[in-house]
């Protein structure tokens, strides 16, 4: 009964709304950089700069996008304050999802560079 | 009897001490990651690959003479990600007012993020119509049909995110959502957070890497 209790806590102990708008800040910031750094590279301000951001383009606009994705999912979704359960049955499908992504983009481009030599 | 079905109701007596409809929901939360998988996996094996334009990117002008402009507008979508951002915190705040009991809050934030909603999908319907007028069809190229297929399957459930959101609205104005039945928008809420860590990876993916 006390670990009922200790989970029924848990689901209701969500941030405040001060918060709330802090990661919301964060994100409005996050996504400003990612534009931003897309404008510089390869926009109509892309620059001296362009050449030495393309090779880091594409990484640093991924980590930025994880660093949103995990936001959103830890504090908007609850998933820091809820219950671990929770957690693992968005996580563990998370990572098959990105395997199939990385699986798939590795076998097509096997494919094409067999098919291009062959 | 009518009380106590509806005390009952609201704690739930369940093996792991969760609500089963929350562990429901984050379930199809789960599955929906691998259906979105294969749409983004889709779009990424098919980057790059389209024999004739309009491309994204780049310019393009056909056999016959016909010049293509690159097709993606970024300053537009810009707009519709923040604001799709945006209504992440708006529902988070509508939740907390209706975990509160605060029916203003609940009320103008709700309507905030479902004003959001509209203006995303409204957003995707002009690029949309616009991308078809400039040539791209859903049959033109890869780049469309996969484009098409990705993006519209998004928006598809940003407009059953705006619907579900809706009867929640209807139902808060007429006071039918109190306190104890607030789960039932923090589930279109985890729903709607979902959307937007979907288009928070679609965006970069799709509009920004070349």
């Amino acid at each position: 009964m006390a670990s009922h209790v200790t989970a029924h806590d848990q689901e209701h102990t969500h941030p405040t709304a001060g918060l709330y708008f802090k990661v919301g800040l964060v994100l409005f910031v996050l996504t400003a950089l990612e534009v931003g750094l897309y404008e510089i590279t390869y926009g109509e301000h892309a620059g001296s700069l362009a050449s030495t951001l393309k090779p880091l383009f594409v990484p640093v606009l991924l980590l930025l996008s994880a660093a949103k994705f995990a936001l959103v999912a830890m504090f908007y979704m609850h998933l820091k304050q809820d219950s671990k359960l929770f957690t693992g049955v968005f996580v563990f499908p998370l990572i098959i999802a990105a395997f199939i992504i990385v699986a798939l983009m590795v076998l097509h481009a096997y494919h094409f560079a067999f098919a291009r030599s062959g | 009897m009518t009380l106590t079905a509806h005390a009952h109701a609201a704690h739930l007596e369940t093996s792991t001490g969760l609500d089963n409809r929350k562990v429901a929901i984050w379930t199809f939360i789960g599955s929906e990651c691998m259906f979105f998988a294969t749409l983004i996996s889709n779009y990424l094996v098919n980057k790059g690959k389209s024999l004739v334009g309009p491309f994204p990117h780049e310019p393009w002008t056909s056999p016959a003479g016909q010049h293509f402009e690159p097709i993606f507008e970024i300053p537009l979508v810009t707009l519709g990600t923040a604001l799709l951002l945006f209504s992440s915190l708006f529902v988070v705040l509508a939740l907390s007012g209706a975990q509160r009991g605060n029916r203003k809050a609940l009320i103008g934030w709700l309507g905030a993020t479902i004003a959001c909603g509209i203006f995303f999908a409204g957003m995707q319907v002009y690029e949309f119509t616009h991308f078809v007028h400039r040539g791209l069809g859903f049959t033109t190229n890869l780049f469309g049909s996969s484009f098409y297929t990705l993006t519209g399957f998004h928006g598809t459930h940003v407009a059953i995110g705006v619907l579900w959101l809706s009867t929640l609205w209807v139902d808060a104005l007429r006071g039918k959502l109190p306190p104890q039945k607030s789960l039932n928008l923090e589930m279109a809420a985890l729903y709607w957070h979902f959307v937007d860590v979907v288009w928070i990876i679609i965006f970069p993916v799709v509009y920004l890497i070349k």
